[in-house]
């Protein structure tokens, strides 16, 4: 790890000037990404800018009736907040299932936002990666694969985003706020995250130096009866090998309102709007959701070793979907 | 500008402010294991994989390995040679002890400080992925051996002394609940 | 829990001796024991799978803040490897570091970096530049090679016995299956960890192992060094499992140690134990099985692959199991071995046993099923009277009273074996069972007895405590030998100082200790004449059991077991999750019922982990593993664990010079995948021949 410098934020603007004034800066706020990402030598920032103790540590209500999270809010005090788990339990769950309960009490929003792939060649030094060299290549492509992209992917990367809390915001169409030495910003999730194509190491639509300062949830009534399930490869922390973050609002046996994201599946949250078109008005049954999630996975160009995530996002997607119905049903 | 790479800080350890100088890459772990002769606190993975290292910040538990000291400055920090009220044992402790929940020993005071930081949590309310009803007005969730587990589950033990591990949770949740508050203030402080 | 009863302390449940100083965290392991003076080293491993070393760019390192030495084969000492060690094997030149530019594998270790501090340590090394000529490398592993071969390794390649293709031809049932196991790694939770410090021409080294007899031994030989001046301690061990005995890391510590002449400590990461400490050759493994129409076997072929490394041989002998478990009229089994250019593979937690009890246990349980008899009777029908291949008597085969109490435990009698007919909301149920045996050898040890002045008595013995309690254990053995009570005894271990011992491993240890225990304690109480005044530096006898261990018949000596599981299998999402365990095992005398639990339990832990979880992946492109972490290589967590049962038989056996113990570290974790895919294929009717039984097989399995 290369030797930095370390300062604390006294506020907003000046943790902004400091990164502004100097590229070879970044922010640190929980670390349990960053940190290891400097043990790894992925990252090697000349200097640290400690922002957990700014005031973005609060969960407020809006006047609409959403809330507005911040960003040093951690996923331990997120998942316990009271109107998180009675207004959005998708949140809640996704948040519970991520990493492990000392892991949660330390990572924070903002960084959970911003963490990188979990791909074992980007965060092996001594390979080529094309998110971490440019040009360098992608061995994952003709590698081990077996959890790795099938939607949105190109040929120069098909790492999957680890996130578990941001498949949910992207179902609930939060809208992420942050601050540049030239002002403030905002950007809905579904745009919070670029592309791959053929530049995989820009991830965000960040401005460069922005400080991510949270997150706003609208209102979303149909989050009430949401659910938030992650399959992996043991029962708990680990990264997910496909999830899902499923609201569903059924009157009369016919859909009213669905929101669906898919986890572990492409290089960022995958929100299925494909599928929630398909299933708009539909019955709610086993063969709308069947339908509505090939709608989606349709668009899917699967590597020699993950065909099975299609597979599972199938199932997933008319498990869940099922249960929820079920539940409106009784 | 060449920006300093070390500093002087003092950490709050035990209950004790300590004061050295620490270069900015030194993590909490290694402060507390190279430099401040705190070895109770285990390295197992350096990556917060494995949750040997865990301690209590400001009470909650965290893996100190990707904490850096510089950053703890100003937060009170308990490790598990902390834990203890003198000769006696925290409750977790006696119960690791009467229940062989540990075989090595290596993994032990991160599972110890993690399920400290357990009791605490589940005394606040807090759920679980395991957890079948979320919302605030269904309560605390029962302690079961499955919630746990979950709520355990950053904490590997290679030797396989999970059932164990898990009674000496649940004996010490029923010790601790019973105990007069103060104690419980004082497990988590 | 120590009492004042005079005798009866084995078999009586005892908290460790060392509890308190582990739930406190004064327990001191091998990187915590604090050195004036102390410098550290970190270990650069190839980037390249093979090749040779062209150069190593010292000079801009040796200019780094703090930065002491660069050692790499230009400039290390030279070590000697022709040598036999303690464990009757060469040495693997791994762990002779440095002395040559070859690198045989990715991961290889090409320089050691030292500084003052570990932060500069690793920051130099990461900074080193090294340069390679690359060679084509193999690491392909499949069983249609044509470069594989018989081989040894710990015991004959080969047993044959019979006419395999009559038997097979006149069998009622017959099956053939090929089953295969991946690459896995033994991730003890403390890393490998050595200090050595040079004094007055004596090495003394701390450090984490599982002997330090074996540890003296190699050391001297490799650095040419008399074992007398050699000093080897390990206090507390933070798991073994079978890597830990001597690794590069230690030579490199006592290397940099002897160049600096000031001590150096080298840990090694979790990333570099991957490549440095060992781990299981994965391995693909053919059974053919032939029985009448009652499931009596007529024919029995295994024969398994396994890999090595281009450096040194070492054999996983998966195909040895039914040497001890099955007889048929023609047998044959087969050990195989292919020299790739991978690291060296070592022993595991039951090496041979644990993969090869997942091939041959399953195989019996598919001719259980094609035969339409009942798998625990299939194993009952089987039984055999001597060892199928040496013809010699067992000593104690209690696998019988192990099924049948198991049976009636686990509520055998009730199972419909129809497979898929089970359901609980999501989840497919099923339920399976498998045999289990391991060794129980002895190994020569000596072990002193001090009866003190103040009428308590100090053990010395060089044994190792890697978890497996022996510390206590053995208090319980000399205190019954010494008839005084436990809290009088102090057994003092992990210490070279204490004469030539055992290693922890093979389930040999606590066998080997106790043995030489008992006899120097017996010893001891001749000499002991009551009233006797004992003078201030006490009175010590000492024991050697090497003849003892000579002399002893030659019987079939083994540990047994019957293994059930009950899984529960979502099969739209893949998820497999074990429900229920129970093991029950007759392995001798228990010394000490509370940590025998744990030991046992910990081992069929082992069998959820490696048939659900474990499995390193190498990639053919650059030689080496894919995610070498504990986030990538998943080790079963709490939450996969549910509350499992052990139960042993009582197995006296009052003719057995070493009291009748048998060691159990390994018996737990052998059979144990196997009545977890068992139980898997009765939850839903498809039989998973691969380890591990992962999301996307069981979703392979359904997908039609």
């Amino acid at each position: 790890m290369r030797e930095f410098g370390y300062q604390r934020a006294q506020d907003v603007s000046d943790a902004v000037a400091l990164l502004d004034a100097d590229t070879d800066a970044r922010f640190l706020a929980g670390g349990t990404n960053l940190v290891d990402l400097m043990k790894t030598g992925v990252e090697r920032p000349g200097r640290l800018v400690d922002i957990r103790s700014l005031p973005l540590d609060r969960v407020e209500s809006t006047p609409d009736g959403g809330l507005r999270v911040g960003a040093t809010v951690t996923n331990g005090d997120l998942a316990a907040h009271p109107e998180v788990r009675r207004r959005y339990p998708v949140l809640a769950q996704a948040v519970l299932a991520g990493a492990s309960g000392q892991l949660r009490t330390m990572a924070t929003l903002g960084g959970n936002l911003l963490q990188r792939t979990r791909c074992a060649y980007f965060t092996d030094t001594t390979l080529p990666c094309n998110k971490r060299r440019p040009g360098s290549g992608c061995p994952a492509v003709r590698g081990e694969h077996h959890n790795h992209a099938v939607l949105g992917a190109s040929d120069h990367c098909v790492a999957v985003h680890p996130s578990d809390l941001a498949v949910a915001l992207a179902a609930l169409d939060a809208v992420v706020h942050y601050e540049t030495a030239d002002g403030p910003g905002d950007l809905p999730l579904g745009r919070f995250y670029l592309p791959v194509d053929d530049t995989p190491h820009r991830e965000t639509a960040l401005p460069a130096g922005a400080l991510v300062t949270g997150v706003t949830l609208p209102p979303a009534p149909v989050a009430a009866r949401s659910r938030y399930r992650k399959v992996r490869e043991r029962a708990s922390y680990a990264f997910a090998i496909g999830s899902i973050a499923a609201a569903l609002d059924v009157r009369d046996g016919v859909v009213r309102d669905v929101r669906l994201a898919y986890g572990a599946v492409a290089s960022r949250p995958w929100r299925a709007r494909a599928a929630e078109r398909a299933l708009t008005g539909a019955p709610a049954d086993a063969a709308s959701f069947a339908a509505a999630a090939d709608a989606e996975l349709a668009a899917a160009r699967p590597l020699p070793h993950n065909g099975y995530k299609v597979t599972l996002m199938r199932n997933l997607t008319v498990a869940v979907l099922t249960e929820l119905a079920e539940e409106a049903a009784r | 500008m060449a920006l300093p790479t070390s500093s002087v800080i003092t950490l709050n350890v035990n209950g004790e402010p300590r004061t050295l100088p620490v270069d900015h890459r030194t993590t909490l772990l290694d402060a507390l294991r190279e430099r401040l002769d705190l070895t109770g606190t285990k390295k197992g993975c350096d990556h917060g994989q494995c949750g040997a290292c865990t301690v209590l910040l400001d009470g909650r538990r965290a893996v100190s390995c990707l904490h850096l000291a510089v950053a703890a400055e100003g937060r009170e920090i308990t490790t598990v040679e902390g834990l203890a009220d003198g000769g006696r044992l925290h409750p977790v402790q006696q119960a690791f002890l009467d229940l062989d929940g540990y075989q090595c020993g290596y993994c032990t005071p991160g599972q110890i400080c993690s399920a400290v930081g357990v009791l605490r949590e589940h005394a606040e309310g807090w759920p679980s992925a395991v957890t079948g009803d979320l919302r605030p007005e269904a309560g605390p969730p029962e302690l079961t051996p499955e919630e746990i587990r979950e709520r355990m589950s950053g904490n590997l033990c290679r030797c396989g002394a999970y059932n164990a591990i898990v009674e000496a949770v649940a004996h010490a949740a029923d010790s601790t609940s019973a105990a007069p508050a103060a104690d419980t203030e004082e497990a988590v402080a | 829990m120590t009492t004042a009863v005079r005798t009866g302390a084995v078999g009586t449940g005892h908290v460790r001796v060392e509890g308190r100083d582990k739930v406190t965290g004064a327990a001191r392991y091998a990187g915590e024991i604090p050195f004036a003076g102390l410098a550290h080293g970190w270990l650069v491993l190839s980037t390249v799978a093979r090749g040779r070393i062209t150069d190593i760019d010292s000079e801009p390192v040796l200019r780094m803040p703090g930065v002491l030495a660069v050692l790499d084969h230009r400039n290390a000492l030279p070590l000697t490897t022709d040598y036999v060690g303690m464990l009757g094997t060469a040495p693997d030149p791994t762990c002779a570091v440095f002395q040559n530019d070859r690198v045989p594998h990715r991961g290889w270790p090409v320089a050691l970096v030292v500084a003052e501090t570990p932060e500069q340590a690793r920051e130099a090394a990461e900074a080193l530049a090294v340069s390679y000529t690359r060679e084509p490398h193999d690491v392909g592993f499949d069983a249609d090679r044509p470069d594989t071969r018989p081989a040894d390794g710990h015991m004959p390649a080969v047993t044959d016995k019979g006419d395999l293709e009559a038997e097979l031809a006149a069998g009622a049932v017959v099956l053939e299956a090929e089953y295969s196991t991946p690459e896995e790694h033994h991730n003890p939770m403390e890393p490998h960890a050595a200090t050595a410090r040079w004094e007055d021409g004596r090495l003394d080294v701390v450090d984490s192992n599982q002997g330090a007899t074996w540890v003296v031994g190699e050391l001297a030989q490799l650095f040419s060094l008399d074992p007398a001046s050699v000093r080897v301690r390990s206090e507390h061990v933070g798991g073994g499992f079978g890597s830990k005995g001597v690794r590069a890391h230690q030579v490199a510590a006592v290397m940099a140690a002897a160049v600096l002449d000031r001590p150096v400590r080298v840990v090694l990461t979790r990333r570099q134990m991957f490549t440095l400490a060992g781990h299981r050759s994965p391995t693909v493994q053919r059974v053919r099985l032939a029985a009448d129409a009652d499931g009596r076997l007529r024919a029995l072929d295994h024969r398994s692959l396994s890999r090595t490394s281009t450096v040194h041989e070492f054999v996983e002998p998966s195909a040895g199991v039914a040497r001890v478990m099955y007889d048929a009229d023609a047998h044959h089994t087969e050990n195989r071995v292919v020299s790739l250019d991978v690291p060296t593979p070592t022993w595991m937690r039951a090496p041979g046993e644990a993969p090869g009890s997942f091939a041959l246990e399953c195989a019996l349980d598919e001719l259980a099923e094609k035969a339409g008899v009942d798998p625990v009777l299939l194993r009952l029908r089987n039984e055999p009277e001597r060892g199928p291949v040496s013809g010699l008597p067992f000593a104690g085969r209690n696998l019988r009273a192990c099924f049948e109490l198991g049976a009636r435990r686990f509520d055998w009698a009730r199972r419909d074996p129809r497979p898929g007919r089970r359901r609980d909301g999501r989840w497919l149920l099923g339920t399976g069972t498998a045999a289990a045996s391991f060794g129980a050898g002895a190994a020569p040890s000596t072990a002193s007895v001090t009866a003190e002045a103040d009428g308590s008595f100090t053990v010395r013995i060089a044994a190792a405590d890697i978890g497996t309690g022996a510390r206590t254990a053995l208090t319980l053995v000399a205190a019954d030998a010494l008839d005084t009570a436990p809290d009088r005894v102090q057994v003092r271990l992990g210490d070279s100082a204490f004469g030539p011992a055992m290693i922890a491993g093979g389930s040999m240890g606590t066998r080997s200790w106790s043995w030489a225990i008992t006899a120097a304690a017996a010893a001891l109480r001749e000499r002991l004449v009551p009233g006797q005044e004992i003078p201030p530096d006490g009175i010590t006898v000492r024991a050697d059991t090497t003849e003892a261990v000579a002399a002893l018949a030659q019987k079939e000596r083994h540990s047994f077991g019957a293994q059930f599981a009950e899984v529960a299998v979502d099969v739209a999402t893949g998820e497999v999750r074990v429900r229920r365990m129970l093991g029950v095992f007759a392995a001798g005398r228990i010394v000490n019922p509370l940590t025998a639990r744990g030991q046992f339990i910990g081992g069929m832990v082992w069998g959820i982990s490696m048939a659900l979880h474990e499995e390193a992946v190498r990639d053919p492109g650059h030689g080496g593993l894919v995610g070498a972490d504990l986030a990538g290589y998943h080790v079963a967590a709490h939450a996969d664990v549910p509350r499992l049962e052990a139960e042993w038989i009582e197995e006296p056996d009052p003719d057995d010079p070493a009291g009748g113990i048998k060691g159990i570290g390994e018996i737990g974790i052998v059979g144990a995948a196997a009545a977890i895919a068992n139980a898997v294929w009765h939850a839903t009717g498809v039989r998973h021949r691969a380890l591990p039984i992962r999301p996307d097989r069981v979703l392979a399995g359904h997908d039609a």
